[in-house]
C-alpha cells in the first residue's frame, strides 16, 4: 500500500489529466467563439493523453492513496475500454445532427462528458466503498444532465427526468446498503471488509440485506431486469451519442466495479480459483439469485426487443439483453467467468458502438429512427448498410464476427462450471434475438428504395470511423488470441 | 501424403480460392458484369481442377476417420493457443484440414456443383456483383465444412454459409422469398446453437496430454474427441452411455437432421427450394443437404458410438418415414420445384437408412447416394430452370408435349428423371440398391416398408414425365427454343457421371470403401 500522497498522484495521472481537460474546456468555453470543434478536439486530446498514461502504467500493481484506489492490470483493462469508448463517442458527437441546434452550449456538453469519463475511470480503480460511491455519483450526475441535453426536445427532458428519479432512488438504496455494510463490518476498504466477513459477522441477516441493496444500485447502472425500466426511455430520448455512451461505457464501468467489489469482498479468496461459490456471505444463494437475474434479463430484454420499431429503443433492449449474457460470467464467479466478461465487454464495445453509429448516420442523412423506414437503405448507402449488417450479425453472435467469440466464451465458461440450464436459456434467447436483428437487415435490403431517393454519401471521417469500428469486430472473430490474452493477463493480476 | 502449391497446401487452395474470387469480384466495377461472371467461373473452375488432382492422388487404401496419421493432404497449424494458467489449462484451436474416404467424394461433388451453379447463374441480371460475391462465400463455407478436422473450424465454416444463403434466397428468389429465407435462417440457426453448445461441452470434456510437454490440453480436435482415453474424469460427456452423452448426441443429431432434412425437421426445405433461384436450388439440394449426413458420419457416429448404437433404430425409423412421407408429398405436388424438393427429402431418407445400417454395404450405399443424389437433383433443378427461363412457369399442369418442341433438352432431362427413379444402369440404382441391401441386413421390416417408397417414386416421376414432356402442347407454349450451348455445358458433366457411375461405380466406391469399413468397425468396437 502506498501511503505517500505525492507518489500516489504520479500513479493517478489519467484521472488527473481528465480533471485538467475539464478545466481547460470550461475556460475555452468562456473565452473562445465558434468553439464547438475546438472543444471537441481538446477533449479528444485529453482522452488520448489519459489513454497514453493508462498504457504507460500498464503492468503496475499498486494500491494508492492509502488504499482508496488500486492501480492494477484489471483497472487498466477497463480504463482502456472506457477511453476507447470515450474517443469514439466524441468523434460521433462532432457530426451528430441532433446536437446542431445547441452549438452555443456544446462546451457544457463536452464538460459534462469529460466529467462522466472521469467518474467512470475512477470507478474502474476504486477499492474503498466511499470512493466507489463518489465515483459512481460523478458519473451518474453528469449523465443525468447529458440525457436531457437537447432540452427543447420533450422526449429528451422526459428521459432526463425518468433517469434522475430512478437514479436517485437506486443511489439512495445503494448508499443505505453501503452504510449498513460499514456498520456490520466496521470497515470501508473492500479488503478489510473481506477480512471482517471471513472472521465471522454476527449480523448475517444485515449483511445479506446490505449486499442486496448494493446490488440494486449497480444493477440499475448495468440495466439488468428488474432494474431496467429506465433504459429504453432514456436511450430513446437522450441524444444518440449519449445513448451509446450509456449503453457501452456506463455498463463497462459498472461491471468493473461490480466485479471488483463482489469478488474481493464477498467471495472467499480461495473460492475464486475453484468453484466460485460465495462462501463468505451465507444466507442467500447468491449464484442462483444472479443466475435468475441473468436469465430474466436475457428473456425480458430479447422478447421486448422483438416488438420495437424505434432503432434506439431496439438497441436499448438489445443492450439490456446483452447485460444478461454478461451477467452469466458473474454468476459463475470463477476466473474463467470473469475473463469471459472482459472479453465480452471488449467486443461488445465495438459492435454496439458500431450499431449506434450507423443508426446515427441514418438519422442524420435519412432522417429516420424507425426500423420500418429503413426500407431500401442498404441499397442507398452500401458501406453503412454492410457495416450495420455486420454489427447486427455480431450482436446476434454468428461467426466469423467478434460477437460469436464473446458468446462462445461466456457459454463455454458456463458449461464448464455446470450451469447448463442457464446456457440453455442463453441459447434460446440468442435464437430469439436473431428475429429483431435480422429484421433491420431485411428492411435495409429486401425492399427497393423509392425512385426519387438517391444514394446516401458520407464524408471521409464518417467512413473512417465506420471502418475503425468494423475492423476489430471482424478481426476478433477470426483471430481473438490477443484479446484473450489481454483479458486473461488482466484477470490474473487482479488485486495483489 | 501432402501436396503443396506455392508452399500452400492443396486443401487451403480449394477452400479459399472462392474467397480470392470474392475479393476480386468486390473490387471490379458494378457495370462490368461479364468480368464478374468470368471471375466466379474461373475461381470455381480452378476448384474443379484441384478436385481432379485430389482424386488422382488420393490413396484409396488409407483409413482415416479417427487416425490422424492416415488422413491425406493434411494441414495443421496452430491458430489460437493460450499458454497454461494455473486453473484453466492450455487452450488450443487449430487450423486443421485433412480428408479421408468419407470426405473426398463430397469435395468432388462440391466443386463440380459449384462450377455448374456459376454457369447456371449466367443469366442473373439483378445486382450481379452482390450475387457472385455471396455465392463464392457460400462455396468457401461448404468446402470448408468437408475438409475441417477441428470442431471450431467446422463450426465457423458451417455458420459462414448461413448469411450468404439467407441473402441469396431473400434477394434473388421468387415471390415468397422473404418468408422462405427467414425460415431457412431460423431453422439452421437453431441447429447451429445446439451444435455450439455440444461443441463446448465436448471441449471441456476432452483433454489430451501433449507428448512434448506433458501438459493437459483442452482441444477442439475432432480426432481427439473420438478417443475415449482423452475424456477427463468428471467431464460432462465423459463415460459411456451416460444421459448427457445421449443429450449431446441428440442435440447434434437435430442440427444435422435439420440440414438433411429429415422428417419432422424438413418443412423449411420446400419453401426454400421453391423460392430460391435455380442455381441456388442446385447448390442447396446438391451440396447443402449432404452436409447434414456428412456431419452425422464425421461427428455423431465416431464421437458418440455408444449413443449412436442406442439411437440407431430411431434414426432408421426417421429415415423410413422420410422416404415414404417425402415420396407421397412429392406425388401430391403440382409445382415442379416443390416436387423435386419433396423427392429430395425422400432420397435423403435413403441415405439416412443406409448409414443407419451400420454395416459397410449400407454405409457405402449411403455415401454414394449422397453423391448421386447431389448430381441427380442438380440435373432436375437445372431442367426446371431451363423451362422456367423460357416460360416463367413451374406448374406441372402448365406444360405438355415439351418433347416435341425441345427434343435435345428433353433427352437430357429424362436421363436425370430416370436416374432419380432408380433405373438400373444409371447411378441412382446402384446406391439405392446398396443402401437397401445394407439396411435389410440390419432392419428387416423397416427396410421392407421403405422399399415401397421406390414404387411411389416411380409413380410420381413417370407421372411428371407424362404431364410435362409428353402429351399435347398447350397453345401458349409454342415455339420454345431448344437449349443453348451454355445450358448443354452445365448438363453434360452431370449426365456423363450419371451414366458412368451407373455402369461402373467402382471408382467412386474404391475411394471410400476402406474408410467406411473402418468407421463401421470403429463404431461396433465402441470407439476402440
Amino acid at each position: 500500500m502506498v501511503e505517500n500522497t505525492l507518489y500516489s498522484i504520479s500513479l493517478y495521472l489519467p484521472e488527473i489529466v481528465l480533471v485538467v481537460t475539464l478545466c481547460i474546456i470550461i475556460v475555452a468555453d468562456l473565452v473562445l467563439k465558434n468553439k464547438e470543434q475546438v472543444i471537441a478536439w481538446i477533449m479528444l486530446s485529453g482522452l488520448a493523453t489519459a489513454g497514453f498514461f493508462v498504457i504507460i502504467q500498464a503492468g503496475t500493481v499498486e494500491n494508492i492513496f492509502f488504499g482508496m484506489a488500486a492501480l492494477d492490470p484489471f483497472a487498466t483493462f477497463f480504463k482502456v475500454l472506457l477511453i476507447i469508448t470515450g474517443i469514439f463517442v466524441v468523434l460521433f458527437s462532432i457530426k451528430n445532427r441532433e446536437l446542431e441546434g445547441y452549438s452555443s452550449r456544446m462546451g457544457e456538453y463536452y464538460m459534462l462528458f469529460t466529467g462522466m469519463m472521469l467518474g467512470m475511470l475512477m470507478m474502474a480503480g476504486a477499492t474503498n466503498l466511499l470512493l466507489m460511491f463518489l465515483a459512481l455519483e460523478i458519473a451518474s450526475i453528469s449523465s443525468y444532465v447529458l440525457a436531457g441535453f437537447t432540452k427543447r426536445s420533450l422526449r429528451s427532458s422526459e428521459a432526463a427526468m425518468k433517469y434522475i428519479i430512478y437514479g436517485a432512488v437506486s443511489s439512495g438504496v445503494m448508499l443505505y446498503g453501503i452504510s449498513l455494510l460499514i456498520g456490520v463490518t466496521a470497515a470501508t476498504d473492500i479488503y478489510a471488509i473481506n477480512d471482517a466477513i471471513s472472521a465471522g459477522v454476527e449480523q448475517t441477516m444485515m449483511l445479506n440485506i446490505s449486499v442486496l441493496m448494493i446490488l440494486v444500485g449497480l444493477g440499475f447502472k448495468i440495466a439488468v431486469v428488474p432494474f431496467h425500466f429506465w433504459a429504453p426511455d432514456v436511450y430513446e430520448g437522450a441524444p444518440i451519442t449519449i445513448a451509446a455512451l450509456l449503453a457501452v461505457a456506463s455498463k463497462i464501468a459498472a461491471f468493473a466495479m461490480l466485479i471488483r467489489l463482489f469478488s474481493v469482498s464477498f467471495i472467499d479468496a480461495s473460492g475464486l480459483s475453484a468453484t466460485g461459490t460465495w462462501s463468505s456471505v451465507e444466507g442467500i444463494h447468491w449464484n442462483l439469485l444472479l443466475g435468475g437475474m441473468a436469465a430474466l434479463t436475457m428473456i425480458v430484454g430479447n422478447l421486448t426487443a422483438l416488438r420495437q420499431d424505434n432503432i434506439k429503443r431496439m438497441l436499448a433492449y438489445s443492450s439490456i439483453a446483452h447485460a444478461g449474457y454478461i451477467l452469466i460470467g458473474l454468476v459463475i464467479m470463477s476466473s474463467e467467468g470473469l475473463t469471459s466478461i472482459m472479453i465480452y465487454l471488449f467486443i461488445y464495445l465495438f459492435m454496439n458502438l458500431g450499431a449506434f453509429y450507423v443508426a446515427m448516420l441514418f438519422m442524420n442523412k435519412a432522417g429516420t429512427e424507425s426500423i420500418e423506414e429503413y426500407k431500401g437503405l442498404g441499397h442507398r448507402a452500401p458501406l453503412a448498410g454492410v457495416a450495420l449488417t455486420i454489427f447486427l450479425v455480431s450482436l446476434t453472435g454468428l461467426p466469423p464476427t467478434g460477437g460469436f467469440v464473446a458468446k462462445l466464451y461466456i457459454f463455454g465458461a458456463a458449461i464448464s462450471a455446470g450451469w447448463i440450464w442457464l446456457v440453455a436459456v442463453a441459447g434460446i434467447t440468442t435464437i430469439i434475438s436473431l428475429f429483431y436483428y435480422i429484421r433491420v437487415v431485411r428492411n435495409m435490403y429486401f425492399f427497393k428504395p423509392d425512385e426519387d431517393a438517391g444514394r446516401i454519401e458520407f464524408d471521409t471521417l464518417s467512413k473512417a470511423i465506420l471502418i475503425a469500428l468494423l475492423v476489430p469486430v471482424l478481426l476478433t472473430g477470426l483471430y481473438f488470441q490477443p484479446v484473450l490474452e489481454f483479458a486473461r493477463n488482466s484477470m490474473l493480476m487482479f488485486g495483489f | 501424403m501432402e501436396l503443396n502449391i506455392f508452399g500452400i497446401g492443396i486443401l487451403t487452395w480449394i477452400v479459399f480460392i472462392p474467397i480470392v474470387g470474392m475479393i476480386i469480384v468486390l473490387l471490379l466495377p458494378d457495370k462490368n458484369r461479364n468480368a464478374i461472371r468470368w471471375t466466379a467461373a474461373v475461381a470455381t473452375g480452378i476448384q474443379v481442377v484441384l478436385a481432379g488432382i485430389i482424386f488422382a492422388f488420393f490413396d484409396r487404401a488409407k483409413l482415416g476417420i479417427n487416425d490422424a496419421e492416415s488422413f491425406q493432404f493434411m494441414e495443421k497449424f496452430s491458430w489460437i493457443t493460450v499458454e497454461a494458467v494455473p486453473w484453466v489449462g492450455r487452450i488450443e484451436i487449430n487450423y486443421f484440414l485433412g480428408i479421408d474416404g468419407l470426405s473426398v467424394l463430397m469435395i468432388i461433388l462440391t466443386s463440380l456443383i459449384a462450377f455448374i451453379g456459376v454457369i447456371s447463374s449466367w443469366n442473373i441480371d439483378k445486382m450481379v456483383k452482390g450475387y457472385f460475391a455471396l455465392y463464392l462465400l457460400l462455396v468457401t463455407g461448404m468446402m470448408g465444412v468437408f475438409v475441417a478436422l477441428d470442431f471450431f473450424l467446422f463450426f465457423i465454416f458451417w455458420e459462414v454459409m448461413l448469411l450468404p444463403m439467407y441473402f441469396l434466397i431473400g434477394l434473388w428468389g421468387g415471390p415468397r422469398r422473404e418468408y422462405a429465407a427467414i425460415k431457412f435462417f431460423i431453422y439452421t440457426f437453431v441447429g447451429g446453437i445446439l451444435m455450439l453448445l455440444t461443441m463446448l461441452a465436448l471441449y471441456f470434456s476432452v483433454a489430451y496430454t501433449d507428448p512434448a510437454t506433458g501438459q493437459s490440453v483442452h482441444t477442439f480436435n475432432i480426432l481427439h474427441m473420438m478417443n475415449p482415453a482423452n475424456y477427463v474424469d468428471g467431464g460432462l460427456l465423459s463415460g459411456v452411455d451416460t444421459t448427457w452423452r445421449y443429450v449431446a448426441w441428440m442435440a447434434l443429431f437435430i442440427n444435422f437432421a435439420i440440414k438433411i432434412p429429415l422428417f419432422p425437421f424438413h418443412t423449411w426445405l420446400p419453401d426454400a427450394h421453391v423460392e430460391a433461384p435455380t442455381p441456388i436450388s442446385v447448390i442447396l439440394a446438391g451440396v447443402l443437404l449432404k452436409l447434414g449426413t456428412y456431419g452425422l458420419l464425421r461427428i455423431n457416429f465416431p464421437i458418440f458410438p455408444d449413443a449412436t448404437v442406442y439411437f440407431i433404430y430411431f434414426m432408421a425409423a426417421l429415415g423410413m418415414i422420410s422416404i415414404i412421407y417425402g415420396a407421397f408429398c412429392a406425388m401430391a405436388q403440382d409445382d415442379f420445384k416443390k416436387l423435386i424438393a419433396y423427392s429430395s427429402i425422400s432420397h435423403m431418407g435413403i441415405v439416412v437408412l443406409g448409414i443407419a445400417a451400420l454395416n459397410t454395404q449400407g454405409m457405402v450405399g449411403g455415401v454414394l447416394q449422397m453423391f448421386n443424389h447431389g448430381i441427380i437433383t442438380a440435373v432436375l433443378f437445372l431442367s426446371v430452370g431451363v423451362l422456367y427461363d423460357r416460360t416463367k412457369k413451374r406448374g406441372l399442369y402448365d406444360f405438355g408435349g415439351i418433347a416435341t418442341q425441345m427434343p435435345k433438352y428433353t433427352g437430357l432431362a429424362m436421363i436425370g428423371m430416370f436416374a432419380a427413379l432408380g433405373l438400373p444402369g444409371l447411378n441412382g440404382f446402384v446406391s439405392e440398391l446398396f443402401s437397401f441391401l445394407g439396411a435389410f441386413e440390419a432392419y428387416k421390416w423397416i427396410t421392407i416398408i421403405s422399399v415401397t417408397g421406390i414404387i411411389i417414386t416411380a409413380g410420381y416421376i413417370l407421372w411428371t414425365i407424362q404431364r410435362v414432356y409428353l402429351g399435347k402442347t398447350p397453345e401458349k407454349l409454342t415455339d420454345l427454343k431448344d437449349i443453348t450451348p451454355r445450358e448443354v455445358l452445365m448438363f453434360v458433366p452431370l449426365i456423363v457421371l450419371i451414366i458412368l457411375l451407373g455402369i461402373y461405380p467402382a471408382p467412386a466406391i474404391e475411394l471410400m470403401n476402406s474408410s467406411l469399413s473402418h468407421l463401421v468397425e470403429f463404431i461396433h468396437g465402441g470407439g476402440m
